[in-house]
């Protein structure tokens, strides 16, 4: 068999291992991108007691390994009490993904709120605007503009970030392409494996580059 | 009736005495101009009256009624919450810097306002949005966004915004010192307007011309006081105190 024959064979093998890749990406971060802005909000709000939660999150889980969380949720809460028991590996695995991006988006979000002029809170305090309405009608919508950068970045973080889950038994990508590597006795499944890499990538900033031209209208 | 006055209101940041004793009434369909050196409180006067500041010690009366009373940084007395809420959207505010929302077309800024914070309908509110336009000469500039304007343009955006509350009493913070000189006169043109159709106006600026022109009262500040007050022919042709006569001598 020639080369390009061997790597059709493998190809639905790949695809199926790309799959779990991007779901798991694609889930983790646009539900964490939602968790984020309330513990963004919450990192920045007066509120003492909230204020150090949300503060306290994001240092736990920006400053420990996120394959020891990995571990430690999928391995290690259930030790702690039954209840905390996730059968599931891929949900363990979301689960894992999803609070650690947020940690990480969230302190972009923060930044991106904190980079907005002090006039525009000031302008929709003026015209009788509550903090909440300044936030959702001025604030975020002048915000998501600047994320779409950083939350782009993220997506390309966390899609070869997801390559770690092969340690609770899932097979993505990179564990399919490791699997046939070793039972193949050949290095050459990597090239197509790294070329599926390469194309999700690619898809994705084409997409953010395309919401980054529709909010500029704006600018 | 007074709009605003002020008894005693001092003001400090830190150590610092900002404003120093000041005492000010604005009375209805009265138009006001503060002018004084850079530095003097202008702006910190302005802003506490609407309580972007918070004042450290003196009273705040709107519309005859006690505001606020405060007391070495401690609010004494206070209008109750709901009552507090109205009286202050009775204050329009023009900055300096305009401060439109860039991600909201010229209507939408205008119509902001009465659509969230009045709840009127939608219609009504787009209705008095293009009233508003049209007022300000922008009727045609509705659907773009404020970043495609000219400065002129946008500071005419930002005085309907504020007419959209349906104001008492608009208070202007320097609203064409940030502009060219060529863009000065259209934004003094519908401040002009407005002041003929009766409008109570608090205005900073240096705009001699429009001061003789509209202002009923020139008050002179300088180190956080009130050191003159008077019709614009008193303070600009015979002003009293040394620090006036320096001040009008280097700006005229
Ligand atoms: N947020 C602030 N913190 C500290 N000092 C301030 C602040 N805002 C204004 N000041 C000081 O208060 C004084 C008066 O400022 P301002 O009211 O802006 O004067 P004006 O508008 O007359 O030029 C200045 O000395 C200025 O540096
Ligand atoms: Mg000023």
């Amino acid at each position: 068999m020639n080369g390009m024959t061997r790597i059709l064979i493998w190809m639905p093998q790949l695809l199926k291992g790309a799959q779990t890749t991007i779901i798991i990406t694609i889930l983790s971060v646009a539900v964490g991108l939602i968790l984020s802005l309330f513990l963004a909000l919450g990192k920045m709000s007066k509120h003492a007691v909230l204020n150090r939660l949300c503060s306290g999150y994001i240092f736990f889980f920006r400053g420990t390994p996120l394959l020891m969380q990995i571990y430690f949720i999928y391995f290690g809460l259930p030790q702690f009490h039954p209840a905390l028991t996730i059968r599931s590996a891929f949900l363990a695995a979301m689960i894992a993904y999803t609070l650690n991006t947020a940690a990480y988006l969230a302190e972009n979000i923060r930044a991106g709120i904190q980079s907005i002029d002090k006039g525009q809170f000031e302008a929709a305090r003026t015209i009788g605007m509550t903090g909440a309405q300044t936030m959702r009608y001025v604030i975020i919508p002048q915000t998501v503009r600047r994320l779409i950068p950083p939350v782009g970045n993220e997506f390309i973080m966390v899609l070869k970030d997801v390559s770690l889950v092969a340690i609770i038994g899932l097979a993505d990508l990179t564990k399919v392409t490791r699997a046939i590597s070793s039972s193949a006795a050949t290095a050459l499944v990597y090239i197509p494996a790294m070329i599926i890499y390469l194309v999700i990538t690619a898809l994705f900033q084409f997409v953010f580059n395309k919401l980054e031209k529709k909010y500029s209208v704006y600018e | 009736m007074s709009i605003i006055r002020t008894e005693d209101l001092c003001k400090n940041f830190g150590d610092l005495q900002v404003l120093k004793n000041v005492n000010l009434t604005v009375r209805s369909g009265e138009v006001v101009v503060i002018i004084g050196p850079s530095g003097a409180g202008k702006s910190t006067l302005l802003r506490s009256l609407n309580t972007l500041e918070t004042i450290t010690s003196g009273k705040i009366f709107l519309e005859d009624k006690l505001f606020q009373r405060v007391e070495r940084g401690e609010v004494r007395e206070e209008m109750k919450k709901e009552e507090k809420k109205a009286a202050l959207l009775e204050m329009g505010m023009v900055f300096q810097r305009f401060h439109l929302f860039p991600n909201m077309t010229v209507k939408e800024n205008v119509l902001a306002g009465p659509l969230y914070v009045q709840k009127i309908p939608k219609g009504e509110a787009e209705k008095r949005a293009l009233e508003l336009l049209e007022k300000v000469g922008l009727l045609d500039k509705a659907d773009d966004y404020p970043s495609h304007l000219s400065g002129g343009q946008q500071q005419r955006v930002a005085i309907a915004r504020a007419l959209a509350m349906q104001p008492r009493i608009m208070l202007f913070d320097e609203p064409t010192s940030a502009l060219d000189p060529e863009l000065v006169g259209e934004v003094l043109s519908v401040m002009k307007d407005l002041a003929s159709q009766g409008m109570t106006m608090l205005c900073v600026t240096h705009e001699m011309g429009f001061a003789r022109e509209v202002a009923d009262r020139v008050v002179f500040m300088a180190d956080g006081q009130i050191l003159e007050e008077g019709t614009p022919e008193e303070i600009f042709n015979q002003p009293k105190t040394a620090k006036a006569q320096q001040f009008l001598a280097s700006i005229l």
